[in-house]
């Protein structure tokens, strides 16, 4: 494949990736909102856009499947980044990793007596070091979605997740009690690639890189 | 179901047997008219010189066991390289140039990538006792005829040189954990970790660990580099090593990039890795390690690369081997027998067939001998 990949999901990501790629030149054909076609080309016949999973991006891109990704710093942890350069943070699809307990849950006193936590999360790597940087014992388990039910069904004591409004917490009786870190997504690239096509790259990388928005 | 085999290992079934091995023969070939000797280190030897020098992903990378005989760790070596400087150091020791090549199966505990082989086949060409950039240039042309030679011609041939960012961790002062932060964070080019990372440092050194990433490209960003990056003399050595690298070779695709810190713990000086169109990752990796053989007794400069010969197997893909011309069973007939070893000595592959078989398996047969009259003639098998 002589032209270019970029690897993008639905969503948020995609919206908010929109600018950036038009800032590049880049416009896709078709809107994956609407259309059910996972390979959409774009105004430049050399360009074209995949549609994979969120935390799929990483995998695309590392084996060359995809040149370019839009992928966010959750993912891009539990993936462990190996095989890409990630130089951009691109400043879209903002939100905090979080623990959150159940509201009345004395997480303090759970942490501080050294008791073994159960926590629940899609994000077992980020959890780990988290718990491990403090000291705490925890038992991890992996949950795929509807993160905020396992503490209320007593699945676990409490949870690791993304918080960007806080909204589902609050529906929940969920209150956050420790910020892990802030997220965004960033632009990932394929090693070889970046050698590869460099000349094709590099522009669109620098286009990118103008047209962040700073906070 | 005991025929399965563990997960990343694989045979090589005739087709891509065929073409790995003649892969090895062309470039061990190669190495032999340049004047390198081939080697054969054994498969297994004790761990601790297996791992000198090395960093910590070798040692994860390598398959341990207990010597029976001597009670000690043996490791399966996971690199031959290490194992070519002992012998360089300790077996050889000659004091002036030592060109060394070898071809040998390495086992890894963790494959290196999802498509790769537990068990690749490394072949490269390590040149030993000169510290001048002449010896890079012998072996970076060398690597770049090997990849041709394995009809896996580079479309570009990466430069980087550890002695940038070592000059400059010193130059900071980064402590042991600092110098791994700065390392993982510039070899994925990760600009906004170090941002936060350099947050606290001095200028100009500040400003240097920013600019490394973006410091790639063609040989113009040498010049680029000499601007910004804070005169100190091992930094201006390298930027001059790699000019004059860039001035001899113009023949080949040569790019640069100054944050390219692969083998960092062990690499000293000039590093280069050559990709190829068909390959999500570098297919063929080298550069200097000065001091190898100091564990071993005696320091030497050194300097070489290696690729996997699967990884080039793989590349080049599915081209046929050559057909072979299919014979009737010789038995006593010696005129037979006869063209049959006249045609195997031209290089022909000639499959006899045995009484009572109407067509091999084997090799695919486009000719056939057939009988006319006292004459044994070729002709062409046609498909229906």
């Amino acid at each position: 494949m002589n032209g270019i990949t970029i690897a993008l999901s639905k969503g948020r990501i995609f919206d908010e990736t929109l600018p950036l790629l038009a800032a590049a030149g880049i416009v896709p054909v078709e809107n994956p909102e609407t259309s059910r076609k996972l390979i959409i080309g774009t105004n430049r016949p050399d360009v074209r856009v995949v549609i994979v999973r969120a935390t799929d991006v990483p995998t695309y891109v590392q084996y060359g499947a995809a040149d370019l990704g839009v992928a966010g710093k959750d993912v891009l942890i539990e993936h462990g980044g190996e095989g890409l350069y990630q130089p951009l943070d691109l400043n879209i699809a903002k939100c905090r990793m979080m623990v959150a307990v159940p509201e009345g849950f004395d997480y303090e006193r759970a942490v501080r007596q050294g008791n073994r936590l159960k926590v629940a999360s899609k994000y077992i790597k980020t959890a780990r070091e988290h718990f491990a940087a403090k000291g705490v014992h925890v038992d991890l388990i992996k949950l795929y979605g509807s993160m905020e039910l396992a503490p209320l069904a007593g699945l676990a004591d409490a949870i690791v997740d993304l918080v960007s409004t806080g909204g589902t917490l609050k529906a929940n009786k969920l209150v956050a009690v420790e910020d892990i870190m802030g997220i965004s997504s960033r632009l990932v690239v394929n090693q070889a690639a970046l050698k590869l096509k460099r000349e094709t790259l590099t522009p669109i990388l620098d286009a990118f890189a103008k047209a962040v928005k700073k906070d | 179901m005991n025929w399965l085999l563990p997960e990343y290992l694989a045979d090589a079934l005739p087709n891509e047997a065929a073409r790995i091995e003649r892969q090895r023969r062309r470039v061990l070939d190669l190495f032999r008219v340049h004047g390198y000797e081939l080697v054969m280190p054994p498969l297994i030897e004790y761990l601790d010189s297996l791992l000198t020098g090395s960093g910590q992903d070798l040692r994860l990378r390598t398959f341990k066991l207990v010597d029976q005989v001597s009670g000690r760790t043996l490791g399966v070596r996971a690199d031959i390289t290490p194992q070519v400087a002992r012998i360089d150091a300790h077996l050889l020791n000659r004091e002036g140039l030592a060109r060394l090549c070898y071809c040998d199966s390495v086992l890894h505990t963790m494959p290196a990538s999802i498509s790769a082989s537990r068990e690749p086949i490394q072949i490269g060409a390590e040149l030993y006792g000169h510290e001048g950039h002449e010896a890079d240039l012998e072996v970076v042309r060398l690597m770049a005829a090997a990849l041709s030679i394995a009809d896996a011609t580079a479309s570009r041939i990466d430069l980087g040189h550890v002695g940038i960012f070592r000059a400059l961790a010193e130059a900071a002062g980064l402590d042991a954990d600092q110098l791994d932060a700065a390392l993982s964070l510039l070899q994925s080019k990760d600009v906004p970790g170090l941002e936060i990372f350099c947050a606290e440092l001095a200028e100009p050194y500040r400003s240097a660990f920013l600019r490394l990433p973006s410091l790639y490209g063609g040989v113009e960003i040498l010049d680029v580099a000499a601007r910004v990056l804070p005169a100190l003399a091992p930094i201006e050595a390298a930027l001059a090593d790699l000019k004059k690298l860039a001035v001899a070779m113009p023949e080949l695709p040569l790019s640069f990039d100054l944050s390219d810190l692969r083998g960092y713990h062990y690499h000293n000086g000039i590093v280069f890795a050559a990709y190829h169109p068909g390959a999500a990752a570098a297919v063929a990796l080298g550069g200097r390690y000065d001091g190898a053989g100091r564990e071993f007794g005696r320091a030497r400069p050194a300097t070489g690369f290696s690729m996997d010969l699967r990884v080039v197997a793989q590349i080049v893909g599915g081209e046929d081997l050559p057909a072979a011309i299919l014979s009737p069973y010789a038995g006593h007939d010696a005129v037979l027998a006869s063209v049959i070893s006249r045609l195997r000595s031209e290089g022909e592959v000639v499959v006899e067939l045995l009484p009572g078989q109407a067509a091999p398996e084997g090799p695919r047969c486009d000719r056939r001998l057939v009988a006319g009259g006292q004459q044994w003639t070729i002709e062409a098998i046609i498909k229906d």
